[in-house]
């Protein structure tokens, strides 16, 4: 077991509540250092609260949440600098349409990082270069399609050099046919060594790309496992009718 | 004389205009200045209450809303009649000109403040958290992502809400203000003949065209690059 890589998220009997909604009743995830997580489960399930709750865009009820050495939940925690070290892209891109995808990318460098305008600029051309857009970089969020807007927006969270990305649903807004290009650019981070939690049902990619997937129910982790095992064997019910509700499609 | 000439003689009169012009550009050199002083410090007043708003603090908020409601709900008349002829009786006598401008201020600022807090919170939440998740914190998310974005979508209502209010100028006429309503009427009544009116309204053309021009200007301006 010691050859095991340094775990980077650590999360502990996480509950949350919406009012009288339990969405989630302590779960428990631990991801390694250049792991990718597959979170996949119903809607409903609480696979993006979850997911919400690692940076703290949503406030967990009672649990604990260590990323990269930091303690997320202590009143002690500048938020703000720990949030810098987890990237997160969202289902609707929530691209700041006001701002260039270049201004996109460099705001935070800009205002939390401290970085110049030149720093700022090269750092910012070099994470829309990483996602294939390098000459869109004065292009608006308006003039650009579905696809390239997302990888804008996977640029922004790279740009800060995160130690984990967490990915909520990145390619369920999106047509068909630009669906791949977002996997494409998702599979060379895999590739560089990021650490990635991902939420989505793009089965084939989390077949050839997940080191481990995880199952959500009803606010709960059913079972995980690799994904040849978890999708050739489940091991739960539940597990096998949502499978089969999936593969119907 | 024909219908025309008597509606000319009536309205249009050169010699009464040419003896009233004077009287008719001191009232609009008045309601200029009167004018600018209300619109900044109104806006302003109006934007600085909905950023505190946008913080979200309970108290303050019930204090803003109060307020804002207070000032909608009073028309201004009444506001200048209480602050002019109520407030000395505090040993506090405000000019005509400053009971008009604090007036018009407070319900200019309770609009702006309205409008503006509806464009921030038309402005998707999915942009307060991607900003957010960047490590932007909520005052800088306010100022760097979510006003540019409210003040773009306020700027159509803002400018309406602006002229409305700012033509309240006039009212500054019934406490005795000097405006361009005001000089109008008193030329009107000195020489039996209303066409000094109609160099007031002509007056009030003059200013509040181009700003209605600007207020297009700035949209087309500050419109989405798509």
């Amino acid at each position: 077991m010691s050859n095991l890589p340094q775990p980077i998220v650590e999360a502990h009997a996480i509950h949350k509540h919406f009012g009288a909604l339990h969405v989630l009743k302590g779960v428990d995830l631990v991801v390694a250092e250049r792991e990718l997580v597959f979170v996949i489960g119903p809607s409903g399930s609480g696979k993006s609260t979850l997911l919400r709750c690692l940076n703290r865009l949503e406030e967990p009820s009672s649990g604990s949440i260590v990323v990269d050495g930091i303690d997320m939940l202590s009143k002690r925690t500048d938020i703000n600098r720990a949030r810098q070290r987890i990237g997160m892209v969202f289902q609707s891109f929530n691209l700041y349409p006001h701002m260039t995808a270049l201004a996109n990318v460099t705001l935070a460098l800009r205002r939390v990082a401290g970085a110049s305008k030149a720093g700022a600029d090269a750092a910012g051309q070099a994470a829309l270069a990483r996602v294939g857009l390098a000459d869109r970089a004065a292009h608006y969020p308006g003039q650009l399609s579905g696809g390239q807007q997302q990888r804008v927006a996977i640029a922004r969270a790279i740009a800060l050099k995160p130690r984990v990305m967490l990915f909520d649903e990145p390619t369920s807004a999106l047509d068909p046919e630009l669906v791949g290009s977002v996997l494409a650019v998702m599979r060379s981070l895999r590739e560089s060594g990021m650490t990635m939690v991902v939420v989505s049902h793009e089965m084939a990619f989390a077949r050839a790309a997940a080191d481990r997937v995880v199952f959500m129910d009803d606010g709960l982790i059913v079972e995980q496992g690799p994904p040849a095992a978890l999708f050739g064997a489940p091991g739960h019910e539940r597990t096998r009718a949502f499978l089969g509700q999936i593969e119907r499609h | 004389m024909g219908g025309w000439d008597r509606f000319a003689d009536t309205f249009l009169n050169t010699t009464v205009m040419a003896r009233y012009l004077p009287q008719i550009v001191d009232g609009f050199l008045l309601t200029v200045r009167l004018a600018v002083l209300v619109v900044l410090a109104g806006v302003t007043a109006g934007l600085v209450l909905a950023l505190i708003r946008a913080l979200g603090v309970r108290p303050l908020n019930w204090a803003i809303i109060f307020l804002v409601d207070l000032f909608r709900a009073l028309p201004p008349l009444v506001i200048i009649v209480l602050i002019y002829f109520g407030l000395p009786s505090l040993d506090i006598s405000p000019s005509a000109f400053g009971s008009t401008w604090a007036s018009l201020t407070l319900v200019l600022m309770a609009f702006t403040e309205e409008i503006f807090w509806a464009g921030i919170t038309a402005v998707p939440k999915g942009q307060w958290e991607a900003a957010r998740s960047t490590g932007l914190s909520a005052t800088q998310t306010l100022a760097w992502v979510v006003l540019p974005q409210a003040i773009r979508i306020t700027i159509p209502p803002l400018t309406n809400r602006t002229i409305a209010i700012t033509k309240g100028t006039a009212l500054g006429s019934v406490i005795g203000l000097s405006e361009i309503l005001s000089q109008a009427s008193s030329g009107m009544s000195f020489s039996f003949n209303p066409s000094p009116l109609t160099l007031g309204a002509a007056a009030y053309l003059v200013l509040f065209l181009p700003v209605v021009v600007l207020g297009r200007w700035v949209e087309t301006r500050f419109a989405w690059h798509r």
